[in-house]
């Protein structure tokens, strides 16, 4: 493992609470410079709360949140942009930090979306929104990348180049990922831990541990053991005749 | 050419649209009008004890406005009642302690109208200083808390995840409004200082289509809207604030034109 200064977030025991209900409770996670951490869980697990309170938005949280970063690129899983502000994609990318036009120009292109910059961002397409988002996450060059739910509503080949992406930026920026995805297949392939909640954390590990965990399986059921074979399959070459591959 | 009391009534509302245009975008994108609304309001009541107790009226304004936001903040945090209620309660109550201390004000004579609704001829030389001096200062802080605001007008979680402090903002940005009510009273009057602050943005809002044109344009229909306003109240003798206010709707019902041909343009 690596030295304990490349922990860019950990989470100790940490929960939140909101009108007297856990969101999410007893998380403890370490997201370190250059690894992907994937959480999955079904919906109301606490993905998007355990998200937030490593952002940091949720501040009278249990636990604790030690961070060590404060260059975070941050993509939400819901965002609605009012029509009373005239925002273009340009303005979008300028929001939180002065950003090069180059570094601009650089991470439009790579989503694919660089014939958008002067676009009114309230004219476009929930999966062009979804490509901006990621581009302004990426541009500032952050040590740390949250992404909530990052290809909703992309196409299905946009997906897998988008998933592509991500992976490679970890790699070339040396970032700390923690992604929020439905795609068990990504999690599975991309990622080096994952953390899998329910309310609390059921089960957690590298993606083959939790592939074989019981309780994960009670959770997502069949798409889980296709998904268990596909990971084998890539990853063992023997169990060549096991089950259908899902091809990309 | 022109009196004294008018070039001095000129430079003080020039001076007051410098600021508004910039503020009042904001009013617009958060939707605090009514908040706007609320902290004039009580700048009666600032006004009054500033004549019991012979303080600068500007800087009482201001220190009564800027209480009336903080109780507001803390009545958002103790009571389970909406918003506008109790925006709507701070309002009308301060505005009614404001009048009823008025009453016991006997030894005073007072121009409720030109507080209402402003007046030209009462702006002075301090005055002036006032304006510009607080005006350049409101302005200096926007610019310092620009991105953290702006980002959290868009996106509240985007700027607190990315580590922009969003709340710190926002409560300077109370503190400015506040302030700029207090600078522009004299001028505009109390029930029509959200006027200025909306109309010019709103103006603005219909021609442009990116944040910085949208406050530049704001800051020139309300500087229009001054010399336009102030020569019409010196041509028919009518109240300044009202005068202004009309000149800014003015320029906003031709900014729907503007529009209209925009959408036939395009067709």
């Amino acid at each position: 493992m690596s030295s304990e200064n490349s922990t860019l977030v950990k989470l100790n025991n940490a929960g939140f609470k909101q009108n007297d209900k856990w969101l999410v409770e007893g998380v403890s996670l370490t997201i370190k410079k250059g690894k992907i951490v994937t959480l999955i869980g079904p919906n109301g697990s606490g993905k998007s709360t355990t998200a937030k309170i490593a952002l940091g938005i949720y501040k009278n949280i249990e636990g604790s949140v030690e961070k060590y970063t404060n260059k975070v690129g941050y993509v939400p899983q819901k965002i609605s942009i009012d029509w009373t502000l005239p925002l273009r994609v340009y303005d979008f990318m300028l929001l939180t930090e002065n950003i090069k036009d180059e570094a601009i120009d650089e991470a439009l292109t790579l989503t694919g979306v660089i014939h958008l910059k002067n676009k009114n961002l309230g004219n476009l397409s929930g999966g062009e929104f979804q490509r901006v988002l990621i581009a302004r996450a990426i541009s500032k060059k952050p040590e740390l990348l949250v992404l909530d739910e990052p290809v909703q509503g992309v196409d299905y080949t946009g997906e897998i180049a988008l998933y592509e992406l991500i992976k490679r930026i970890s790699d070339t920026l040396n970032c700390g990922i923690l992604l929020i995805s439905h795609d068990l297949h990504t999690v599975m392939t991309a990622t080096d831990h994952v953390v899998c909640l329910n309310g609390h954390v059921c089960c957690s590990g590298t993606p083959m541990d939790v592939a074989k965990n019981n309780e994960y399986k009670t959770l997502f059921g069949e798409q889980a053991s296709q998904i268990l074979s596909v990971y084998e399959h890539k990853h063992d070459h023997v169990h060549s005749d096991k089950g259908e591959i899902k091809k990309n | 050419m022109f009196d004294d009391f008018f070039i001095r009534a000129l430079i003080a509302g020039l001076g007051i649209a410098l600021v508004t245009g910039p503020l009042g975008c904001f009013v617009v994108w958060r939707r605090l009008s009514y908040f706007g609304d609320t902290l004039a309001h009580s700048a009666l009541l600032g006004v009054t004890l500033a004549y019991s107790f012979e303080l600068n009226i500007a800087l009482s304004v201001f220190i009564i406005s800027s209480l009336i936001a903080l109780i507001l903040i803390q009545l958002q945090k103790k009571t389970n009642l909406p918003g506008d209620a109790l925006l709507g309660l701070l309002a009308h109550s301060s505005l009614a302690v404001g009048l009823v201390v008025i009453g016991f004000l006997t030894f005073i004579r007072f121009d409720i109208m030109g507080l209402l609704f402003g007046d030209i001829l009462a702006v002075t030389t301090d005055d002036l200083l006032i304006i510009w001096t607080g005006g350049a200062v409101i302005l200096l802080v926007l610019k310092l808390i620009w991105k953290p605001l702006f980002a959290s007008t868009v996106n509240y979680e985007l700027a607190e995840a990315e580590g922009l402090n969003p709340d710190r903002a926002k409560a300077i940005f109370t503190i400015l409004m506040a302030a700029v009510i207090a600078i522009s009273i004299k001028m505009v009057g109390l029930l029509l200082i959200t006027g200025m602050l909306i109309i010019p943005a709103a103006m603005a809002r219909n021609i442009s289509n990116s944040p910085q044109k949208m406050v530049l344009f704001s800051i020139i229909g309300g500087l229009l809207s001054v010399l336009l306003g102030l020569f019409s109240s010196l041509e028919f003798n009518t109240s300044s604030g009202p005068s202004i206010i009309m000149a800014a709707l003015v320029l906003f019902i031709l900014s729907l034109l503007n529009i209209k041909q925009s959408i036939k343009l395009k067709n």
